[in-house]
């Protein structure tokens, strides 16, 4: 065999091998994908929406509650992440750039990130809903901002850096001071870059459950009481597909779907939002 | 009693966080209504001497002055120096063309609110004034709304003049406005500074002496972080007194 075939061999054996590796992954994305459409639209209806469980084992009722329930969650815990963690960056990349404890947050912050959520969802379990005696909506949206804050920290800084440095110095030379440079011309130049950020990181904890299991729990009526258990559509998913239901699991592929379309949605929008900054 | 000097440096020094002395004993008078151009090579102090006049160092930890810069009858350089209302006072351009993140109209307002400048009728009158001010308002009367980062370069360049001229200073700092932009653009700013002079006193740095030797009145030449000779520009560039300016002005260096 000479160089030249061995080398031809070599390179139909690479292409051939990474192409079915490509093909292997989106199989797997399209199936989950096709198939909670498939299983999910014929479950969904409008009384889905608008109405609240039936009792277990009789047919009919909806997964109001549920829906309700995970956007307060979701939201609440926007309300408490996004200003940390948007703060905290802005800390990061303008008072502390360069120095030593920027670099050990920003280290921390990706380590937080990789955290197995189940752990956070124990940890906002001993600190909060065992010394309140009771699961609450709040002790979910805690969890979920512990999950969240890192991203948009670390998002918001790396945003923020990327506004060039004789921007702030213009600032500055026309008499401003330090946090009226950021509001004013930092913020108003990273602004697309960091609500992406925000985006992208409520997208990411809308779809958790384990850290939900320890602190939202589950309500089976229809609730707006955050202190006290709250249901939410992860949860109910979980609970209804385990459940011995043939309508509950019938519920709960619609209610994956709709969690599927709203992340979805989220993440498309960000995308473009990244596609709009740099057009 | 006027002061004799828009500004006056006087046996100043400059050291960076490094511990480095970057200007030596520099005594320089600034003229009122002239144009002051600060020539030398490369990493001889020029920007950093710039720069000691609105007190930009400060920005970063650990730089020190020593000695004085007078102004109105005050040491700048004094613990005391209410540094964002001096910033105000005397007005900064930089190399690149930096517009804000705004419109062209906010760009300009933007000074003026920190001055605390709110009424719209106002804003609007002395927005108009800069632009015209700074040849710009023909170009851009009709689309004050837009983005600054529509304009081209040298259009961003007259606008952040404008937006220095808004808030009325006494002196105007150029660093190297000139080196990003292209021959006609340079032109269009080297005229309006002529026209400027008449209102504010100019301290420009330059890269490039036959532009320090059209357009300024008073030149100093600098090396290493010595001011080497200071004088009338005429003077500077015809019979210098120094045999190192001659050497550089005649282009045997830098």
């Amino acid at each position: 065999m000479t160089r030249e075939q061995k080398r031809k061999i070599q390179g139909f054996i690479a292409l051939s091998l990474s192409t079915i590796s490509a093909f292997v992954g989106l199989f797997w994305l399209v199936f989950i994908l096709g198939d909670v459409l498939f299983h999910g639209v014929k479950a969904l209806s409008l009384s889905l929406f608008i109405n609240d469980p039936a009792a277990a084992g009789t047919p009919g009722g909806g997964l109001r509650n549920a829906f309700i329930g995970q956007l307060m969650i979701t939201f609440g815990a926007a309300l408490i992440g996004v200003p940390i963690g948007v703060l905290g960056g802005t800390f990061l990349a303008e008072y502390a750039r360069g120095t030593v404890i920027a670099r050990i947050i920003g280290v921390l912050s990706d380590i937080m990130v990789s955290v197995p959520s189940i752990v956070i969802g124990t940890f906002v379990y001993a600190i909060l809903v065992r010394p309140l005696g009771h699961f609450s909506g709040w002790s979910g949206s805690v969890a979920l901002a512990i999950i969240l804050i890192p991203v948009v920290l670390r998002t918001t800084e790396d945003m923020l850096s990327l506004v060039p440095w004789e921007l702030r110095e213009a600032a500055f030379a026309l008499g401003a001071s330090y946090y009226k440079v950021i509001i004013h011309v930092v913020y108003r130049g990273a602004a697309t870059g960091i609500l992406t950020g925000i985006l992208l990181s409520i997208s990411r904890v809308a779809g958790e459950t384990a850290p939900l299991l320890f602190t939202s729990f589950n309500n089976s009526f229809f609730s707006m009481d955050m202190s006290h258990p709250i249901s939410s559509l992860t949860v109910t998913i979980f609970q209804y597909a385990m459940g011995p239901y043939e309508n509950w699991h019938a519920q709960a592929w619609a209610a994956s779907l709709v969690v599927t379309g709203f992340i979805l949605v989220l993440t498309i929008l960000g995308r473009l939002l990244i596609k709009w900054r740099y057009k | 009693m006027s002061e004799p000097f828009a500004i006056e440096a006087k046996n100043l020094n400059f050291y960076y966080a490094s511990n480095t002395q970057v200007l030596k004993k520099i005594n320089l008078p600034v003229h009122k209504n002239a144009v002051t151009a600060l020539i030398g090579p490369s990493g001889c102090g020029k920007t950093t001497l710039l720069r000691c006049f609105n007190r930009m160092h400060d920005l970063y930890p650990s730089n020190r002055y020593e000695g004085e810069i007078w102004f109105q009858g005050k040491n700048i350089l004094d613990n005391y120096t209410d540094i964002i209302n001096l910033r105000s006072r005397i007005g900064m351009v930089f190399q690149k063309p930096t517009p804000f993140p705004m419109s062209i109209f906010d760009n300009i307002a933007y000074g003026l609110k920190l001055k605390g400048i709110r009424k719209k009728t106002e804003t609007s009158e002395l927005v108009e004034k800069a632009l015209r001010s700074a040849h710009l308002w023909t170009e851009v009367k009709d689309k004050l709304k837009a983005s600054a980062y529509d304009l081209s370069g040298g259009q961003q360049q007259r606008l952040v003049i404008a937006r220095a001229l808004a808030v009325n200073p006494e002196i105007l700092l150029f660093d190297e406005p000139t080196s990003a932009l292209d021959p006609i653009s340079t032109a269009k700013i080297e005229e309006l500074l002529e026209m400027l002079k008449k209102d504010v006193t100019i301290i420009i740095v330059t890269h490039n002496m036959q532009q320090a030797a059209r357009i300024s009145d008073w030149t100093g030449f600098l090396m290493i972080g010595d001011l080497i000779e200071f004088d009338k520009t005429e003077t500077i560039f015809t019979a210098p007194a120094n045999k190192l300016t001659e050497d550089y002005i005649t282009g045997r260096f830098g």
